[in-house]
């Protein structure tokens, strides 16, 4: 809030309180109540709840799950004394840096960034098939990459004639990496596309004319513009694949766990296992890794601001 | 900037609990066993993993073709107005447990459900489902004269801790089948009976030059499911003349579980008598069935349900025209002649399924009264006429199985030398123990090594090796 002009009345006081609507704190709370109650309702609570869980041996059947019993911090030390826990984590951490961080923000800018040059008609027809890919519910995507990658009647080994490769079952973690990326560049591609409308045409035609090459354009002229979306849409990208169960419907985290994502990990523990106190400690850890991404990306965010 | 952290943080809160925010128990006292006895207008639902055009096929046409009509009709009769909703599933059997866990923790769920008997005493420990007399009276259970027509051993499959749960439908047998015209075309005969592990091991390595064959499905791994344990591990364990659970212990990493896994890696290791990726495919069984049906597959181990269900050539999911001519089958030897339970030659396992009342059903009676439909002489044959299976009736069976050559095989050659699994509530996490020993022996670690670790997997789920044996 800037600092009102000398001689403007001394009438007007100048407290920053924060209070910039005149509302008052009574009818400022009345405003945020509604939304409190349903953050309190379908996010605290449901955290406050898994944490609780996460204490307990509860079981999905048997008699555990009858009267659970508390077992205290058990769960963690068995999650982190689990080589299957690393291995979902690592291939996690890999699986986000591949198709989020990598595949999908580099893929959804390229796109975006070639179409920023061709003609509108072409760039409706891409920017359409790109979109149906995200728009699509992924239980059938998933179908139609189980028969393009399949073993033994697959399109991709007819195309490639690669004979009967088990592409599902060679390459996992590849593989629902490359799905992934497919899936979710629409995001990206959007989310860059208006970045790079807002880039002003002088300043690009400025640096041209200096002689700036494609790459100094982008460094100097375009990058310092999209920053901020950069982020933010890493951020989104991150935090989405970090979480997404599609995979499950492609390899059910097979074979021999080497597509086991932390979220089909977890499922499959709580639901198939039936251990569902096991499975909620270890939610809780990965809502704890989300909660530092997030704080990470935004410490970033900042640091560009200020 | 604060509520920007704050969106982020909400994000990342949501994504994480979503998957298990919606659980907690829930128990609450069984309802009167009259409650709506008299009730004019009545509302049931039946649930069970079968659907029309896919998995079990003919059960799901059977309930909506002819339960559901015929016991409307009958109500009718008595003034009546029912109304009764088939829930159908096509899905795994482990998703199907899954879903039917969630349904009954929550006080949902069909009024009638089929569960396999294996899941019985997990779901009584839960408290998902309650006595039969507890549901609907000790007078109306025993009243019901059915019974009479179903074996004890059959019984026991609805049985835990000496109290009837429910109404057995049926049980079955494995056999080692295999396809004739491979067979004979690698010089093998038709009347195949292998005597020890060793003879199915020289049949296969006879097929392994047939090119395009896969000699041998011996299933394992996780992705298998129960399938690995109950069509693979448990029938060779058999066979080494100890039983998976014996005088309350589990058997550890013994001599005989070092056999068992020894085999698997004989039959997936270097020799690839067996196919390797399709243990770890998530969808390798039924494209194992599909191998077979298409004879590119040997020998496999197999209930019935492969016979009446997947290569029927009339109703299977992967039909097999000449089925009849085609495909042999014969009883699952022991490691060598003599070395089964007491001496036994020959061994098998059994399970079978059942339906049970949903304790927190509206109208206990009614759904008594369409279980006893359900489980009635008329109805059974109605079910199974078409399609032979062993049904849990002995008066049925007499009529039925003699029409099919391989259910009455198993009927009277199986049957007697079957073994039943351990129906205790830890079942299923010791099963999975051993789903993922057999997956890690058929994915190239060794025998010792997948031992070890079932070892150390077993103890942490029965708690301590007290309980064990070797």
């Amino acid at each position: 809030m800037p600092a009102p002009a000398a001689g403007t009345g001394p009438s007007r006081a100048v407290v920053d309180d924060g209070d910039v609507a005149g509302l008052g704190k009574a009818r400022a709370m009345a405003f945020l109540a509604p939304a409190l109650l349903l953050i309190s309702l379908f996010l605290v609570f449901p955290a406050l709840w898994t944490l609780y869980l996460g204490l307990t041996n509860y079981r999905l059947s048997g008699s555990a799950a009858k009267n659970p019993q508390f077992v205290g911090v058990d769960n963690y030390i068995n999650a982190l004394s689990d080589d299957r826990f690393f291995n979902s984590l690592g291939l996690t951490l890999l699986f986000v840096f591949g198709s989020a961080v990598i595949g999908q923000s580099a893929l959804g800018f390229a796109i975006a960034w070639t179409m920023t040059r061709v003609r509108k008609s072409v760039r409706a027809v891409v920017e359409f098939f790109v979109l149906l890919a995200w728009i699509i519910p992924s239980s059938v995507t998933t179908f139609l990459w189980y028969a393009m990658l399949d073993r033994s009647n697959g399109t991709l080994n007819a195309m490639l004639s690669t004979g009967n490769t088990a592409w599902l079952l060679d390459y996992p973690l590849q593989s629902i990496i490359v799905f992934n990326t497919w899936v979710g560049t629409a995001f990206s591609m959007l989310l860059f596309s208006s970045a790079l409308a807002s880039v002003p045409p002088s300043q690009l035609e400025s640096a041209r004319m200096v002689g700036a090459g494609a790459w100094a354009q982008f460094r100097d002229v375009v990058f310092p513009h999209i920053r901020g979306h950069v982020l933010t849409n890493t951020l989104l990208i991150t935090l989405w694949t970090f979480n997404t169960f599609t995979p499950y419907l492609l390899t059910a985290g097979g074979p021999d766990d080497r597509s086991n994502i932390l979220p089909i990990f977890i499922y499959r523990l709580a639901l198939n296992d039936g251990a569902l106190g096991q499975g909620s400690a270890i939610s809780l850890i990965m809502i704890i890794i989300n909660l530092v991404i997030a704080t990470v990306y935004l410490r970033l965010l900042k640091e560009r601001k200020s | 900037m604060t509520r920007k952290r704050f969106f982020a943080a909400a994000a990342g809160l949501l994504a994480g609990t979503v998957a298990l925010s919606a659980c907690g128990s829930s128990s609450a006292p069984s309802q009167a066993t009259d409650q709506n006895a008299d009730a004019k207008e009545v509302t049931l639902t039946i649930t069970a993993n079968a659907v029309s055009g896919g998995k079990n096929a003919a059960g799901a046409d059977w309930i909506t073709n002819y339960v559901i009509p015929k016991f409307v009709e009958a109500q009718k009769a008595k003034g009546v107005t029912a109304k009764v909703n088939f829930q159908p599933n096509g899905v795994d059997d482990q998703a199907y447990k899954t879903k039917v866990s969630l349904d009954l923790s929550t006080g949902q769920g069909a009024d009638i459900t089929s569960i396999d008997g294996i899941w019985l005493g997990e779901f009584a420990d839960a408290g998902y489902i309650s006595p039969l007399e507890d549901i609907v009276g000790k007078d109306k259970v025993q009243a019901w004269d059915g019974w009479k027509q179903i074996k004890p051993a059959v019984q026991q499959l609805t049985t835990y801790e000496g109290k009837q749960y429910g109404v057995p439908d049926g049980t079955d047998g494995r056999v080692i089948y295999f396809n004739k015209k491979l067979f004979s075309q690698a010089g093998l005969p038709a009347d195949w009976q292998p005597k020890s592990w060793d003879d199915i091991l020289d049949a296969a390595r006879k097929l392994k030059k047939l090119p395009d064959v896969t000699p041998l499905q011996i299933n394992a791994g996780k992705a298998m499911g129960e399938a690995a344990t109950m069509q693979g591990f448990l029938p060779l364990l058999q066979g080494t003349g100890q039983p998976i659970n014996k005088d309350g212990k589990w058997q550890g990493n013994s001599q005989g579980v070092q056999d068992v896994l020894g085999f698997y890696s004989t039959v997936y290791g270097s020799e690839k008598l067996g196919d390797p990726l399709l243990q770890q495919d998530a969808k390798g069984r039924d494209k194992s069935f599909q191998e077979f049906s298409q004879n590119k597959l040997g020998i496999l181990i197999e209930s019935d349900y492969l016979w009446r269900s997947v290569i029927n050539p009339s109703k299977g999911v992967s039909p097999m025209a000449d089925r009849d001519s085609s495909v042999g089958w014969a009883k699952i030897p022991a490691q060598a002649a003599g070395k089964g339970p007491n001496g036994a030659d020959f061994v098998s396992m059994s399970g079978g399924s059942g339906e049970v009342i949903n304790p927190k059903t509206k109208y206990p009676q009614q759904a008594w009264e369409l279980l006893q439909f359900m489980s009635s002489a008329d109805a059974i044959k109605a079910r199974i006429g078409s399609t032979p299976q062993i049904s849990a009736r002995d008066d049925v069976n007499g009529e039925i199985l003699k029409a099919d050559p391989l259910l009455n095989y198993i009927s009277t050659e199986v049957l007697p030398v079957t073994a039943y699994r351990p129906g205790l509530a830890d079942y299923t996490q010791v099963s999975a123990a051993l789903q993922d020993a057999t997956g890690q022996v058929a994915a190239g670690k060794s025998p010792q090594d997948a031992g070890s670790a079932y070892q150390k997997a077993l103890e942490g789920i029965v708690g301590g090796n007290d309980k064990t044996f070797k």
